[in-house]
């Protein structure tokens, strides 16, 4: 019997992008093409082998909208690997691509495996980001790099052989670990710019008299 | 009562600017002349063919006398061309104070005759019948539904119906003429082949193509883009444009902007403009925190209703971004573009839109749940009650955007309780978006009637991929819960599988109306009351699948029209009624409110008074009879707290389920 080793990974980008595109050519191998933007974030799981072990992906596929941002900390927090998308046919999508990589560094955990995807490589001759720009980006960061088109299912699985192989190179059976637990629970506590600041009204629902005690805890 | 003249300077300066000949004096003139009068006009009189209206009679019946083909087929293409939201705005402009109060007027024109049940003959063939073939209908009926009752045929009228229907009860003398004339109207209607099927629905006076897929590229200068039913436009109290139903948001900033200054006009005169009347159009405005909604429709609902309307669309915006931040945002930016948050979410919005318009649970206002055995649905509720973890608040299964059960936290629900409406909001959401048929969904989610500051985080799921009809929605105040909740989930996943659960619900479909086993009639829409003592149970309705003849869109749309119209005239604030017997054009229609239930009946025209009255009671019964499989009959609670303390209350509880108001009355 196999090993299972449970790898947590993270999508992030610019709406639009592709990433539940990604996600879903390399879990069921489809592509839709009038996929409906994510909401909140979207969790899927595929297991691929690996050697002789067996790599459980545990996939948060968050939505690139900006009224979600604010919750991507809680999904990052707890990844080992995180994959930044953009569209290479957009330059704005590499510029929001930028700011995650300057978020994760500064909030994200420590040892996050960034992956660079330029997504959309099908559609080469409407190209506004150089591969060499991003290529060079990527290296910068010592980030892994690969352009991948979910489209014509180009890349998608190389991307997230990456991925796995770097994990198993780096440090093995932590994050399978930390996986399992929502450890993140703990530091996690970033407001979301759009709820109140003043905190506790999030979580001021009604539960009257004997409230749970967790629930007070949030802010 | 300032409002009268100004009521009626404003429509005209809305006419001059249309440029659209004859017809329309009617629709005015009377105005002044009957709103006064009718805060109590003695509901008396309307003998069946009333119908018709006096009151501004130099003007109305001038128009209706040479009221022949010219007059109606200008009328035609003005409903066709006239529709332009902005030109109507422009020139409601100067008098735009006069506006805030139109509303009553209409109401008032349109419900006088109806107080008592008595009057219901009377009333019958008056009003509604004008609404409904007055406006596009009578082309539509040569075959002359006329013989069953005479009043029917007043309905050449075109406009003008709204005013003589006020006005009939001052004057009758004028019937008969303006009978004949509408007779002589309709046969040289039909000579010239106008007078075609009947096929365009009642209510729906332009008539426009079915809304194409892509309205984002709407070119917001054509026609087509004016001729849609109904325009509904969100914009920042700055002016700037958050939403439009069709067309992009950017090409119409300069028609927001005209909305923002009518609004922001009146506000400087301390006073609120709450809509518009033209000919064809009702522009309702609303205005909610920093944003202002604006309604303008063709569709000949009422007033309230439209603003029923808008406030949902206005809570599913809060559902995503709460109250308290849309406030804080503006606060601190009045500019700001919102659309940058909503972004990705205009579908859920268009989705919400299309479902006001083919939906009657949200006209009622209540849950519609799929139809299930109750054994079937409590050892459902049992499997939700099982699976629960620490702050799990509602526990939530769906079926093609209706309930199959809800299972709840008690103490959640102690002082709040789940409206209809945040259901609605969620069920949209769930149907909007093909997200949710990838994996599993985590998201936060505001109910706004529940509260509308905070976020719950929903995890949603469906459990029969790749089909995705039965859905699970679980909703939890901790936003780290995620994992806790999808294990409910498995947990769930498992006790229906071991149940075979599924398949028992891929079985439960909606039900068809024959199965009452009463001939004539053809649908129905059934909502119960609470009882006073049971607050907390859910506003449910239940009504069958609408069959041939309502099988097509077009019909379906016609009958949803009538009901919407019968709503109206029933919860009309001036004028509340109980009971409404409609002989409509293609169908008889029989509303009925008392204290335990809401009912809306559809018979075949043929049938009588009587025997309409009989098929209720039948109706009736069989509900009775089958409650427990039409409705929940109680919420199932579960207690996500170790203490269950308070057994005595718990007891009560369940005490009181036995009797929870659902036809206790028969």
């Amino acid at each position: 019997m196999a090993i299972i080793r449970e790898l947590k990974v993270c999508l992030l980008g610019d709406t639009g992008v592709g990433k539940s595109s990604i996600v879903c050519r390399f879990v069921q191998d489809h592509f839709d093409h009038s996929i409906s933007p994510t909401i909140g974030a979207s969790f899927l799981t595929k297991t691929v082998p690996c050697g002789n072990e067996l790599h459980k992906f545990l996939i948060w596929d968050t939505a690139g909208q900006e009224r979600f941002h604010s919750l991507a900390p809680m999904y990052y927090r707890g990844s080992a690997a995180a994959v930044i998308v953009y569209d290479i046919t957009k330059l704005d999508s590499f510029q929001t691509l930028k700011k995650w990589v300057k978020e994760l560094k500064e909030h994200g955990p420590e040892n996050i495996v960034v992956a660079i995807a330029g997504n959309k490589n099908d559609l080469g001759d409407i190209r506004e980001v150089p591969m060499k720009e991003a290529k060079d980006f990527a290296e910068s960061i010592a980030a892994i790099f690969i352009e991948t088109s979910a489209r014509n299912a180009v890349n998608v699985e190389e991307l997230f052989q990456k991925i796995s192989e770097c994990l198993a190179a780096s440090r093995p059976p932590r994050h399978a670990f930390l996986s399992k637990l929502p450890e993140y629970n703990k530091q996690c506590r970033q407001i979301p710019p759009l709820e109140n600041p003043e905190g506790d009204s999030n979580e001021s629902f009604k539960l009257t008299r004997q409230a749970p005690p967790s629930s007070r805890r949030c802010c | 009562m300032e409002q009268d003249n100004p009521g009626s300077a404003n429509s005209e300066d809305v006419r001059t600017n249309e440029a659209s000949p004859v017809t329309c004096p009617a629709d005015t003139d009377p105005l002044p002349v009957t709103c006064p009068a009718d805060t109590d006009p003695p509901p008396v009189t309307c003998p069946a063919d009333t119908d018709p209206l006096p009151s501004g009679p130099q003007s109305s019946s001038g128009c209706e006398e040479q009221g022949d083909v010219p007059l109606l087929e200008n009328h035609i293409q003005s409903e066709e061309t006239q529709s332009r939201p902005e030109d109507e705005l422009e020139a409601g402009c100067p008098d735009v104070s006069t506006v805030t109060d139109c509303s009553t007027q209409r109401e008032d024109e349109i419900l006088e005759q109806d107080s008592a049940p008595d009057d219901v003959s009377g009333e019958t063939g008056q009003s509604a019948p004008d609404v409904v073939s007055g406006e596009t209908g009578q082309p539509a009926n040569p075959d002359g539904e006329g013989h069953t009752h005479p009043d029917g045929e007043g309905h050449t009228h075109l406009l003008p119906e709204r005013n003589s229907d006020s006005a009939s009860a001052e004057d009758g003398r004028d019937d008969s003429e303006e009978f004949v004339a509408a007779m002589l109207a309709r046969s040289k209607l039909e000579e010239q082949g106008l007078g075609t099927k009947g096929s365009s629905p009642p209510l729906a006076e332009t008539g426009g193509p079915p809304p194409p897929g892509a309205h984002r590229d709407e070119d917001v200068t054509g026609d087509a883009w004016r001729a849609h039913r109904k325009h509904v436009f969100v914009l920042s109290e700055a002016g700037k444009p958050i939403y439009s139903r069709y067309g992009s948001e950017e090409a119409l900033s300069s028609t927001m902007g005209v909305m923002m200054a009518l609004v922001s006009f009146v506000q400087s005169g301390d006073n609120n403009i709450r809509s518009v009347y033209s000919d064809q159009h009702t522009v309702v405005f609303m205005t909610q925190g920093p944003l202002v909604l604006v309604s303008v429709s063709s569709s000949g609902q009422s007033e309230q209703q439209l603003r029923v309307e808008l406030r949902y669309v206005h809570n599913q915006i809060v559902s995503m971004l709460t109250e308290a931040s849309i406030a804080r945002i503006f606060q601190t930016k009045k500019n700001y573009d919102l659309r940058r948050l909503l972004a990705g979410s205009e579908k859920i919005l268009d989705g919400l839109l299309d479902l006001l318009d083919s939906d009657p649970s949200f006209l009622l206002s209540a849950v519609h749940c799929v139809p299930l055995a109750s054994s079937l649905r409590d050892s459902l509720s049992q499997i939700l009650q099982k699976a629960i973890t620490p702050n799990l608040v509602f526990s939530i299964l769906i079926a093609r955007q209706q309930l199959i059960t809800i299972v709840q936290e008690k103490t959640v629900i102690e002082d709040a309780r789940l409206e209809p409406s945040d259901l609605h909001l969620l069920f949209n959401l769930i149907g909007a978006s093909s997200a949710f048929q990838a994996g599993e969904i985590w998201t936060p989610i505001c109910l706004p009637c529940f509260n509308p500051d905070c976020y719950f985080y929903a995890y949603i799921s469906y459990l029969d991929p790749p089909e995705c009809t039965v859905c699970l929605l679980l909703l939890s105040t901790d936003k780290e819960a995620f994992y806790a909740v999808a294990e409910c989930k498995r947990k769930i996943e498992e006790a229906m599988m071991a149940q075979n659960a599924l398949a028992a619900i891929a079985k439960a479909h909606s039900y068809s109306v024959s199965q009452v086993g009463v001939s004539d009639l053809r649908h129905f829409m059934y909502k119960p009351f609470d009882v006073p003592d049971n607050h907390r149970q859910l506003t449910q309705f239940t009504s069958p699948e609408m069959e041939s003849p309502y099988s097509s869109e077009e019909e379906r749309t016609r009958l949803l029209d009538l009901y919407r119209d019968l709503h109206s005239r029933i919860h009309s604030s001036s004028r509340p009624l109980k009971l409404i017997y409609h002989v409509a054009e293609r169908e008889t229609l029989l509303a009925w409110v008392t204290s335990k239930f809401e009912l809306y009946t559809c018979f075949s025209p043929l049938v009588t008074k009587a025997s309409a009255i009989n098929a209720i009671t039948k109706l009736l019964r069989w509900i009775k009879k089958e409650e427990e499989r039409l409705f929940i009959r109680y919420p199932p609670k579960y207690s996500t707290t170790p203490n269950p303390s308070r057994s005595s209350r718990k007891a009560a509880e369940q005490h009181d389920s036995t009797d929870n108001g659902f036809l206790s009355l028969l």
